[in-house]
């Protein structure tokens, strides 16, 4: 009982798409916490933001801390809306947009990869890195199993596809969270200090698998970091300091 | 299997505990209605029944419902007549005509009518002296309009023509004055006749405030005994459709101007019983389904704070607030729906141990055992209420979840 050959094949992504404009755009995007969770006086998390990040771009953001680098990476990634200011993903504005098409959006564009795993106890390797799939849809359950099955081989996890997360290792986990961020192959991965709570080998391990997706699939890859030699790896490195961007490299 | 279902049922096995109480208070629920239920509902048409079978659907009386309206205060309504030591016209009481109207009621189609002439006396067998009511009847019209001659245990209704005079005596009467078939007692009636009476039959309707109470003789022998020649004051009614009992007697009333009573009326006091009883056991069992709905909410509110970083994460992933709020629905509503088919289950057994008790009880009706409604309504009302409050119970904190912010929780998470 094989698996159709699309699921199966050696490289879980598809080629390349044909470079149709930057595939993510702010344009002077301001977020500013106001009402009763932000106190009294309104703070201003990132100002005047105009960044572009095109296919196959391998972006770092850094900055010290509160310097408003993963605002900007939740307004990139569509988790929240900008106060003032736009922002395009694949050219079309998304302020304006019901959560609901935005949440679409970010289940077939976008994925996610933060400091902290966030993997449902409940479920095993498997099933937290299908979740995207299923809740997409367009697969038929047995090629869901097998994508899934070829994301954790991918990323060397062939033997905890049947455990759960805290049957794992803190390196192991965030793989599986990186497999969970591929499994609707976005067009851009979006990681919030992805390794932050991995030691150093790990740390290149998930690195060197956006650097692949980059160079090789065209992906978009948007990492906040404030480890300095892994930003020294990206194409291209984004300074923010008091939500403004000061050097776009 | 659904995605959603699939998350919703991986929250509820980490609380297994919390979820197995909730789910046996809504099973509780659910179980308790249906038995009570089925106990209260079968007694009460069991009641219904026995009423309709065996007291008349329409009773005529020799009463009015409103005194009549002395000519003063017909001469000046609304003035300030005060009528001080009054005393009331004595008229010969008895419905005036009785055996023409009887008639006239009797060509209706669908309907008996027959006479009775009621009274209060006195039975006296050796020592013993018991108060009862006497209702002289005619036995060819009594047999259209009552089943009085099928609940017959002893004797016949014609046998009160073959002696001179007849009585017949519900079964609990009898017990209580020691008399049987054949004996004679003594009548002392209210108008201060004395007679002495032979017992030609017994019956028992199963009714214990008639058995206990109610003794017939011919219409002319009690005509004697209180002393009333040729009065009638009661009619007495038999329908085809028991339905019509109200609307017909509302026109009889006033065509006739006597108090008219359905078998609705008569026995307002127990219908009026009923409702009341119902609105208790709505109420208590209902009560157990509210319980089990605020466990529901707290396992579900539990949930939702414990699952934030999930849902947040959920939401990242592309999940939108409504996928969200379905996934904690769905919680209760397979507690709801667990609870219901394990409280149907509960439910059926109460009924069948319900049903294997014996013993008599002599309340209203005289019967052995619980009467039961095995009604799949019962079933339906409750599996629904269960359901309902099980998902309302687990929409509110559901909501609170659809709301959930996921770039609070991943900013604060790290």
């Amino acid at each position: 009982m094989a698996p159709p050959e699309s699921a199966t094949t050696a490289d879980p992504f598809a080629a390349a798409k044909p470079d149709t404009g930057p595939l993510l755009r702010a344009e002077r995007a301001t977020r500013v916490l106001s009402g009763p969770k932000a106190g009294a006086v309104p703070v201003t998390l990132v100002e005047d933001i105009d960044l572009t990040v095109g296919r196959g771009e391998f972006l770092a953001i850094t900055g010290p801390s509160g310097s408003g680098k993963s605002s900007l990476l939740y307004l990139l990634g569509l988790l929240d809306r900008p106060t003032r200011g736009e922002v395009y993903l694949d050219g079309q504005p998304t302020r304006e947009l019901s959560d609901a098409k935005r949440a679409r959006l970010r289940l077939e564009k976008l994925g996610f990869v933060f400091q902290f795993h966030f993997l449902l106890p409940e479920f095993d390797s498997l099933h937290n890195v299908t979740l995207p799939l299923r809740k997409l849809g367009r697969l038929a359950a047995r090629d869901i199993d097998a994508r899934g099955l070829l994301l954790l081989r991918e990323l060397g996890l062939e033997d905890c596809a049947r455990k759960h997360p805290f049957q794992l290792s803190g390196g192991q986990r965030q793989r599986v969270a990186v497999a969970r961020a591929l499994a609707n192959d976005p067009e851009a991965i979006l990681a919030d200090e992805p390794t932050g709570n991995l030691d150093t080998h790990n740390a290149a391990t998930v690195f060197d698998i956006f650097a692949h997706l980059a160079g090789e699939h065209g992906r978009s890859v948007v990492v906040v970091t404030h480890d300095q030699d892994l930003a020294a790896r990206c194409h291209r490195r984004v300074v923010l300091v008091d939500g403004r961007i000061v050097d776009q490299g | 299997m659904n995605l959603l279902v699939e998350i919703a049922l991986g929250h509820l096995r980490t609380r297994r505990r919390q979820t197995l109480v909730s789910l046996t208070g809504v099973a509780l629920g659910v179980g308790f209605f249906v038995a009570v239920a089925a106990m209260m509902q079968g007694f009460q048409s069991y009641f219904v029944a026995k009423v309709i079978d065996v007291s008349p659907h329409i009773l005529v009386k020799d009463e009015v419902r409103v005194p009549p309206v002395q000519p003063v205060e017909a001469a000046y309504p609304g003035g300030a007549v005060r009528l001080l030591g009054l005393k009331p016209e004595e008229e010969l009481r008895g419905i005036k005509n009785g055996l023409a109207r009887v008639a006239e009621l009797d060509r209706l189609e669908g309907v008996a009518a027959a006479p009775v002439l009621s009274g209060q006396m006195i039975l006296r067998y050796g020592s013993r002296d018991v108060s009862a009511q006497i209702l002289g009847i005619e036995p060819e019209g009594q047999r259209r309009v009552s089943n009085l001659e099928r609940d017959m245990t002893a004797g016949e209704l014609d046998d009160l023509f073959a002696t001179a005079n007849g009585i017949v005596l519900g079964a609990g009467l009898a017990e209580r004055l020691g008399a049987e078939r054949g004996d004679t007692v003594t009548a002392l009636s209210t108008a201060g006749v004395v007679m002495n009476m032979k017992v030609v039959g017994l019956y028992e309707t199963g009714i214990t405030e008639m058995d206990n109470a109610q003794s017939y003789a011919l219409l002319k022998k009690v005509q004697v005994l209180e002393d009333r020649p040729n009065v009638v004051d009661q009619i007495r009614l038999r329908l085809a459709d028991v339905d019509r009992a109200e609307g017909l007697a509302r026109r009889i009333e006033q065509r006739f101007g006597y108090r008219t009573e359905s078998w609705q009326e008569q026995n307002q006091n127990v219908l009026g019983l009923f409702v009341v009883q119902n609105a208790i056991m709505y109420s208590t069992t209902g009560a157990i389904l509210v319980v089990a709905a605020f466990g529901i909410f707290n396992i579900v509110s539990t949930v939702v704070l414990e699952k934030v970083r999930d849902i947040a994460i959920l939401k990242s992933l592309g999940f939108d607030s409504r996928d969200v709020e379905r996934v904690f629905v769905m919680e209760g509503l397979l507690v709801g729906l667990a609870g219901m088919l394990v409280g149907w289950g509960l439910g059926w057994l109460l009924i069948e141990l319900l049903a294997s008790v014996r013993f008599d009880i002599e309340g209203f009706v005289k019967s052995e055992g619980f009467k039961l409604n095995r009604s799949f309504l019962n079933y339906a009302l409750a599996g629904a209420a269960a359901v309902v409050a099980a998902t309302l119970a687990a929409w509110l904190p559901a909501r609170k979840a659809a709301r959930v912010d996921p770039v609070e929780i991943v900013r604060g998470a790290a």
